[in-house]
């Protein structure tokens, strides 16, 4: 079980609008998923890595960075690491776009060491 | 595997020893690390107690290290704990309370004590010393039950404790034994300027004075001086000196002169046990000062990692005085003798004063008073011993040839400093950390060096030397960011982008940014809401909204509050509502589970905790106009009864709030917008903290603006005086349409009055009738354009959807 990959069909391309965040539900993990302005697609655990918490969804994007929305923390949306000067790091999630289809792959064990 | 690692104590918790520490754990030290502090508080930053007693830091603002600190790097502190013996046969550390932890390596770094001078009387009651924490508790406690206090000693933390209670409001006198204060760092002519300007600022001097007793009964009620003379007072702080902390060195057998004698690795008498810090004494000297502290913090860091390092040779002292309004400096040596050459340069109008002591041409020493924007390029050459040459000397003694030159010699003072060398004393950090830092990260501005590395964090001292580092690093790009653009991402500032955008025609964000050569292509959370509303004012009709350039609450048209929910709150023009909409209000609040519903500050009601998929819903079902609570906008217009009701009312308060409410509201302005209307000077409504406050008498109506309740409250200033409503609203238009056209994004009008003056703004709306009705049409052409957010996005179902649906798989 530990191991088990979930792949979640989140929608197609266009149901994402260009740097704006969408909140998608998986299963057991809410993800804020955003399209970056080449197009590309990242998946994060939607949970604000400061220690008050919230959301991430609802952030500025800037190249394949997100501002969050509450406290303005610069977060990598590749690696989900925080940058300096602050710290911590968001869970993210491999997305593959397979024509027009996305989809998102939650790995079992990650999600249990994650939430 | 585990591998064993050894055993560091260390004992004291002061600045010396974490110092220390800290550069154990960034080279990678392994140790299992132990740390005895006698007082109950984590680490704090003593240097700053002038602050705290000051008033402008609390004590949580001084602490260097908070207790998580000590748990992230799995370090045992045990505070409130004094260590008593070292037992060299058992290899083990004994504290107080029988306590015992076995070492490899110990680190003494105990500190100081005040030292008290031994007259009769001193040790009644009243009687402290400036050292620690509780020190500075009792001059706080004294200055609320006592009026007069004497300061027993001239030097520097003297000074800084006379200065303190002057300003909690006691009767200060500071005793000195000398004719002149500061008498191991300053000279004679420097000495003075100081008493004077410290006494300008409220402090009393007793000079050359030597105290001979303490009187009074158990509290101290005075002092008798060698010639009999006397003083009142009731609050007595002795700082003569310090006294290094020896006891525990000296029980343990380890050889101790006036301070624990050390060799130029912080090796002690005893093998494995080394010192660092105020209870050292190395090559004879015992430093009382902060930056010593770091440097042999540093070799022995070093040397206790096995890393290779120089020895400590000892230390050039700089000193500066932390009072506000005093700025007194001095490095080297600071008396001129036969031998020495000196520079030296008074303004007795300025009360400045600069003194520079050559020897054989090399730079030996100097003192500065009244300005120190010399100071830490100065250090720097006394440390170095730098031949003087004609280059230098226009650079320090600002004559001669202009200023063109000047920035790259600055660069080369700081480029020969060496990497390991300190440039913030308070938290250690070295040049070769910082150059790391914008190296490596990218930064352009001290503040992102504060917030990485910790320089200039504290007392802010080496702000100079670290903005001279980025200079030096970043070469040309450093004129740039030091003109400080918008944001990081830009060295341009708002007038230059909005000149471009106009020249050029640049029509998006992207654009501005790509033709502008920002740094990140798409800008950040600070540039591109604020480039978005450049454009949209300038192009009201033309310009397309950037949803994806907005904040969270802008792009939403509701308030995210920290839970992910949303407040909305519905128009309520004029603060008047009717018992239909009041209904309405609530049965869509119970519907929706609303958490809480709350009168706001502007007379509106939130309706707090709404689930951001509820929230179009909720704005459908309530079919009200949108408050734009959550924009740089119109918010409300605040009003008082009036002549509807009121009997003192002389004006339609209510009504023409409602007016103007619907006249303004949804057009964007750099910052939120308030206004109130009053129907009397009895100013219910509170005009004098709006952005414009009008109030209503018997022949028209008085018009306020800059108000500001807000971080940095400011009382509206009195801007004009109108007959007619339709004067008053010509003159809204024309104030608003000029803040909105000149405005910085995010600066509110307070800040924006004082930016331009009020009598430019008058001159410009109230002197030229024409210029006020081009403005006001302006306005209305820009009022034009807009529309009802929510109408609009109930309509726009894929937007909405977008924006607000939660999809669960």
């Amino acid at each position: 079980m530990e191991n088990t990959n979930h792949e979640y069909t989140i929608g197609t391309a266009q149901h994402f609008l260009p740097q704006i965040g969408r909140v998608i539900g998986c299963g057991p993990v809410e993800l804020a998923v955003f399209k970056t302005s080449d197009g590309q697609i990242f998946a994060v655990e939607n949970k604000n890595p400061h220690p008050k918490g919230g959301p991430l969804a609802e952030g500025i994007v800037s190249g394949h960075y997100l501002y969050d929305p509450l406290y303005d923390w610069k977060i990598d949306l590749r690696s989900g690491e925080v940058q300096a000067p602050d710290n911590g790091k968001v869970a993210t999630f491999p997305v593959t776009v397979d024509g027009d289809t996305v989809k998102v792959t939650l790995q079992g064990a990650l999600i249990q060491s994650q939430i | 595997m585990r591998v064993e690692r050894e055993k560091l104590v260390l004992i004291g918790n002061g600045m010396a020893g974490v110092g220390t520490i800290e550069q154990i754990l960034k080279l990678g030290g392994a140790y299992d690390i132990t740390i005895f502090g006698s007082e109950p508080h984590p680490n704090y930053n003593r240097i700053m107690l002038s602050y705290v007693l000051e008033g402008s830091k609390s004590i949580e603002d001084i602490i260097l290290n908070d207790r998580q600190w000590y748990a992230d790097n799995n370090i045992t502190l045990h505070t409130g704990t004094t260590v008593v013996k070292i037992d060299e046969e058992a290899r083990q550390v004994i504290a107080e309370n029988g306590l015992a932890v076995p070492y490899d390596k110990v680190i003494i770094a105990t500190g100081s004590n005040s030292f008290i001078l031994p007259v009769p009387g001193s040790t009644k009651e009243g009687v402290v010393g400036f050292r620690d924490i509780a020190d500075c508790d009792a001059m706080l406690a004294a200055a609320k039950q006592y009026r007069t206090a004497a300061v027993i000693g001239g030097g520097l933390l003297g000074l800084e404790a006379a200065k303190g209670l002057v300003n909690l409001g006691m009767d200060v006198t500071v005793v000195h034994l000398l004719e002149d204060l500061m008498e191991r760092q300053l000279d004679h002519t420097a000495s003075s300027m100081l008493q004077a300007e410290l006494k300008r600022q409220g402090v009393k001097f007793a000079m050359g004075k030597q105290t001979a007793e303490l009187t009074g009964d158990e509290r101290v009620n005075g002092l008798r001086f060698s010639d009999g003379s006397e003083l009142q007072a009731d609050f007595v702080v002795m700082a003569v000196g310090i006294k290094p902390n020896t006891q525990l060195a000296k029980d343990s057998g380890i050889t101790v002169n006036r301070g624990i004698v050390v060799n130029d690795y912080l090796q002690t008498s005893m093998e494995n046990v080394y010192s660092v810090g105020e209870c050292t004494e190395h090559r004879g000297t015992c430093y009382g000062l902060v930056a010593p502290l770091f440097e042999q913090g540093m070799v022995l860091a070093k040397h206790l990692c096995g890393a290779a390092t120089q020895p400590y040779e000892g230390s050039v002292v700089s000193t500066k005085l932390k009072i506000s309004g005093v700025d007194v400096f001095s490095a080297g040596e600071f008396t001129d003798t036969p031998e020495h050459t000196v520079i030296s340069a008074k303004d007795e109008w300025k009360r400045t004063y600069k003194k520079i002591l050559l020897k054989d041409n090399v730079i030996v020493g100097a003192v500065l008073f009244g300005d120190v924007t010399e100071s830490a390029n100065l250090q720097k050459l006394v440390k170095q011993g730098t031949e003087m040459t004609d280059e230098i000397y226009s650079e320090v003694m600002g004559t001669g040839c202009c200023g063109g030159g000047g920035n790259a010699k600055k660069g080369m003072s700081v480029e020969a400093m060496a990497d390991e060398e300190i440039v913030c004393g308070c938290n250690g950090v070295t040049k070769k950390t910082i150059v790391d830092a914008v190296t490596e990260n990218g930064f352009t501005t001290v503040d992102e060096i504060k917030a990485c590395t910790g320089a200039t964090r504290s007392c802010g001292g080496c702000k100079p030397v670290v903005e001279q580092i980025l200079q030096f690093v970043l070469g040309d790009s450093f004129k740039e960011s030091a003109k400080a653009g918008i944001c990081g991402c830009t060295p341009l500032s708002r007038d230059e982008i909005v000149a471009e955008i106009t020249a050029k025609g640049l029509k998006t964000t992207k654009e501005v940014m790509n033709v502008l050569e920002w740094k990140q292509p798409e800008g950040c959370s600070k540039c591109r809401p604020a480039v978005n509303y450049y454009l949209g004012m300038i192009y009201p009709d033309t310009h397309e909204d950037e949803k994806e350039s907005r904040f969270v609450n802008e792009r939403m048209s509701a308030n995210i509050q920290k839970d992910g929910t949303f407040t909305v709150v519905p128009r309520m023009y004029g603060g008047v509502t009717t018992p239909e909409d009041l209904k309405r209000i609530a049965d869509v609040s119970l519907k929706y589970d609303v958490k809480v519903v709350k009168v706001t500050g502007g007379q509106r009601l939130d309706l707090i905790g709404v689930k951001k998929e509820d929230v179009p819903k909720v704005w459908e079902e309530l079919d009200m106009p949108s408050g734009y609570a959550y924009a740089k906008s119109l918010r409300t217009v605040k009003t008082c009864v009036g002549n509807q009701f009121c009997r003192f009312g002389t004006q339609d308060s209510m009504g023409v709030g409602a007016m103007l409410e619907r006249k303004y509201e949804r057009l964007d302005f750099p910052a939120k917008f308030k206004m109130a209307v009053n129907g009397c000077p009895r100013n219910c409504a509170e005009s004098c903290t709006k952005d414009i406050g009008i109030v209503g008498n018997d022949g028209g109506w008085e018009v306020f603006i800059g108000g500001n309740g807000g971080i940095k409250p400011r009382i509206a200033d009195a801007f004009c005086k109108v007959k007619t409503d339709e004067e008053l609203v010509e003159v809204c238009s024309a104030v608003m349409q000029f803040y909105r056209e000149t405005g910085n994004y995010l600066e509110r009008t307070s800040e924006w009055v004082e930016r331009m003056g009020l009598e430019k703004i008058q001159s410009v709306i109230l002197n030229n009738d024409e210029n006020r009705r081009e403005l006001a049409a302006r306005i209305d052409f820009a009022l034009a354009q807009v529309s009802d957010p929510w109408k609009k996005m109930l309509k726009e179902e894929d937007t909405r959807s977008a924006l607000f649906e939660k999809v669960q798989h």
